[in-house]
């Protein structure tokens, strides 16, 4: 199996957490693994991407070759199409839907996102508000990974236990939330897609 | 075997920790800081009592270094690249004094300058202190080149470089851990001259430098980090270096690449490989994250030998990271992209938080600055740096450390007035001190703003060494106290910040109005400890 990701979002949105969720999740079932992340000026609220690709076989590039994600799993909508050129023609677009406008010139993305429709397995989630009805606002990024969950060649039962490891050191209750925030993202998706 | 999910930065302060060293040396610049970092927050690292606090700057961190190295023990020191700029005085000398304990100096590069002024190659500084340099090109060979460079270091007696770029410092990857070595015990060097480059003494060294020449190509072309791969098709020799190797192996998916394959990952480059590869094939590629440093050695100057193609050929890009489609065009692979990024896509650049103090300190200074005109504000690197974009378009100028005081200095020199040099806290104390002290010993009529958020914040919120002492270093340097001004940045001091800066430009002479409150970043980050 072969998994590659690309995590996009701004900078101080906390894409690392889904990555680290996946990494656990990967390293616990012996997998290959390798993250790129983005550190540094544009933590700043600028763009940042992060390279995650997950195999059972070695794999060579930190950075995933044009063509080839099977997926961008993005928390912001514009952020979602900047890098779109990295997906394979049989890849799927899952963004939150909520807009970080920290510039002057943010697009009206509506047209863009129907015109991709054609083309590309899009889903859009309000995982603010769905994070918030589960009770954790903070938890979004969990309903983005649930929410996804079923594009990666990962067993949910995986995810979840990796979730346990990430979050375990804050306590029983805040990862029971993280659950529920992935299991929502993951009954959202599983609604959308019928 | 355990692995261990590690940052190819991570990896590194694993490995030195492991290798038995007593002291870390190092200021922090992406993407070199979470090496320290990492041995900050190691439990080992505290039980043993490993030395770990910041240092000003990279020559105090490189010189510090060096003393451990002195008394017998092993030590790195870590920067970016253009941190070894500020070491390289110290750098370029340590390999005429080779070393007593084993020193490693690990440099991260950052090709397409993600968070740097510029993209410069720290093989060539390598090449040019005539030191090993060793250059991983995963998260695992970071870890067994680290584990392995100090007892390298020992062997050679000389300093060795350890090259990274920003990709492989930043990507994480599963490192199995070797056992841990212990630390050397106390111990001065045989020579007790062997750190003094008084020139009698230096002459000698520096020859001493030059006859290990030959026995470090040997044990280049020896070593197991660099590898010959046969190749059935020899249309094309490939000589790839670090990184670049995987960026070649991407584009072929069984692993199996046709062409014969020097992978170079210790320099000196192994002249014998190098050489056996030209023997074979009918042209070369060379594949390299940086400068064209192999490319330029191998390109015949008459043009009389076998073709060699890279990043100076036009195969490759001249500049910028490489990544596997770069690598797959020069190879003649088709990788035309099937979606392309929709045009209606906005650049999203970092910029400054929100409440941060810069902001208070730049919407004032826009204000004093219409009267005056635009093209006088010099500043130098840090968060502040941002304050070039817009909605501020308020400073001019960012160069190197510190170089915003001493740029301002020769402007007022030419006779620019009224002229001002923005700096923040920690960038002062690491380069902005000496400036000062030559604009206070000219009278030199400046207005310096430190901007002071109590921390090294653009790299994370490190501990600024500059914290609780910024008023009596200028005292200390003669500054005149009634010149040493205080501001707090905030929206409702606007006015009062405004006045402050027209007070000084009356003043001719030197000025220093410190702008004082907590990076916003570093205040959430201890309110979260702290919970």
């Amino acid at each position: 199996m072969k998994t590659d990701i690309i995590l996009a979002g701004v900078g101080g949105q906390g894409i690392l957490s889904i990555a680290a969720t996946l990494g656990a999740a990967a390293l616990n079932e012996n997998l290959h693994l390798k993250q790129a992340e983005t550190h540094g000026m544009s933590q700043r609220g600028g763009a940042v991407v992060s390279h995650l690709r997950i195999a059972d076989f070695p794999i060579w590039s930190d950075l995933i070759p044009f063509g080839s994600a099977d997926l961008i799993l993005s928390v912001e909508p514009m952020e979602s199409l900047r890098y779109l050129p990295y997906l394979s023609s049989s890849g799927s677009l899952v963004t939150n839907t909520t807009e970080f406008k920290n510039i002057t010139n943010y697009p009206k993305l509506e047209k863009t996102f129907q015109l991709l429709s054609s083309k590309l397995k899009i889903i859009k989630i309000d995982a603010d508000k769905i994070a918030h009805e589960v009770g954790n606002p903070r938890a979004s990024n969990m309903v983005m990974l649930g929410a996804a969950s079923s594009f990666i060649d990962i067993d949910d039962e995986i995810i979840l236990k990796g979730i346990e490891t990430i979050f375990k050191s804050k306590g029983d209750k805040i990862v029971k939330l993280n659950i529920a925030a992935f299991e929502a993202g993951r009954e959202f998706s599983s609604i959308q897609k019928k | 075997m355990q692995r261990n999910l590690f940052l190819g930065v991570e990896a590194i302060g694993q490995a030195a920790i492991d290798a038995g060293i007593s002291g870390v040396y190092a200021y922090p610049g992406t993407p070199s800081t979470e090496i320290t970092e990492y041995i900050q927050n190691s439990k080992t690292a505290k039980a043993k009592n490993i030395h770990r606090a910041w240092s000003a700057n990279e020559k105090t961190a490189m010189e510090s270094a060096l003393g451990m190295s002195y008394a017998g023990k092993r030590t790195m020191t870590c920067m970016k690249h253009v941190g070894l700029n500020v070491a390289a005085d110290v750098f370029m000398n340590a390999a005429i004094t080779g070393i007593n304990g084993g020193m490693v100096v690990t440099v991260a590069d950052d090709p397409s300058q993600h968070s740097s002024q510029n993209e410069q190659d720290s093989r060539f500084y390598g090449k040019f202190a005539m030191i090993p340099v060793m250059e991983p090109s995963n998260q695992q060979e970071a870890y067994n080149m680290t584990y392995e460079a100090f007892e390298f270091s020992e062997k050679t007696g000389l300093p060795v470089m350890l090259r990274i770029t920003t990709r492989l410092a930043h990507s994480r990857s599963g490192v199995i851990q070797k056992q841990m070595i212990d630390e050397n015990q106390l111990k001065l060097p045989e020579n007790l001259m062997q750190f003094m480059l008084l020139p009698a003494f230096g002459r000698q060294y520096y020859q001493n430098l030059l006859d290990k020449q030959d026995w470090l190509l040997t044990l280049s072309e020896e070593s197991k980090f660099n590898k010959y791969f046969e190749g059935k098709d020899k249309s094309l020799g490939i000589v790839c270096c670090g990184i670049a190797f995987n960026y070649l192996m991407e584009n072929y998916s069984d692993g199996n690449c046709p062409y014969p394959i020097v992978k170079i990952n210790q320099y000196p480059a192994p002249e014998k490989w190098i050489k056996k590869l030209e023997n074979e094939c009918d042209e070369l590629l060379v594949i390299e994250e940086g400068y064209p440093l192999i490319e330029e050695l191998l390109t015949d100057y008459f043009g009389k030998g076998k073709k060699v193609c890279g990043r100076l050929s036009g195969a490759l890009p001249r500049k910028g990271e490489l990544n596997p489609d770069h690598v797959a065009k020069a190879l003649g692979k088709d990788n035309s992209v099937t979606i392309e990024i929709p045009g209606l896509i906005a650049n999203r650049p970092p910029s400054l938080c929100a409440g941060c103090g810069h902001q208070e300190t730049y919407f004032a200074l826009n204000k004093v600055l219409e009267e005056f005109g635009d093209g006088r504000v010099f500043s130098d690197i840090g968060c502040y740096t941002l304050g070039a974009l817009p909605p501020y378009n308020t400073i001019n100028t960012c160069v190197d450390m510190g170089a915003s005081i001493t740029m301002a200095k020769g402007a007022a020199d030419a006779g620019l007035a009224p002229v001002f040099a923005v700096i923040g806290d920690s960038t002062f104390t690491h380069s902005g001190i000496t400036g000062l002290l030559d604009c206070v010993n000219e009278n030199t009529n400046i207005n310096i703003l430190i901007v002071d958020n109590e921390t090294v914040a653009m790299t994370g919120g490190q501990d600024s060494s500059a914290k609780g002492k910024i008023e009596n270093i200028c005292e200390g340097v003669g500054v005149q106290p009634e010149h040493i001004r205080l501001y707090v940045p905030l929206k409702k001091n606007h006015d009062q910040i405004i006045q402050i800066i027209n007070d000084e430009i009356q003043f001719e002479g030197v000025s220093v109005i410190i702008g004082r409150r907590e990076c916003v970043q570093r205040l959430s980050k201890i309110k979260k400890m702290n919970k």
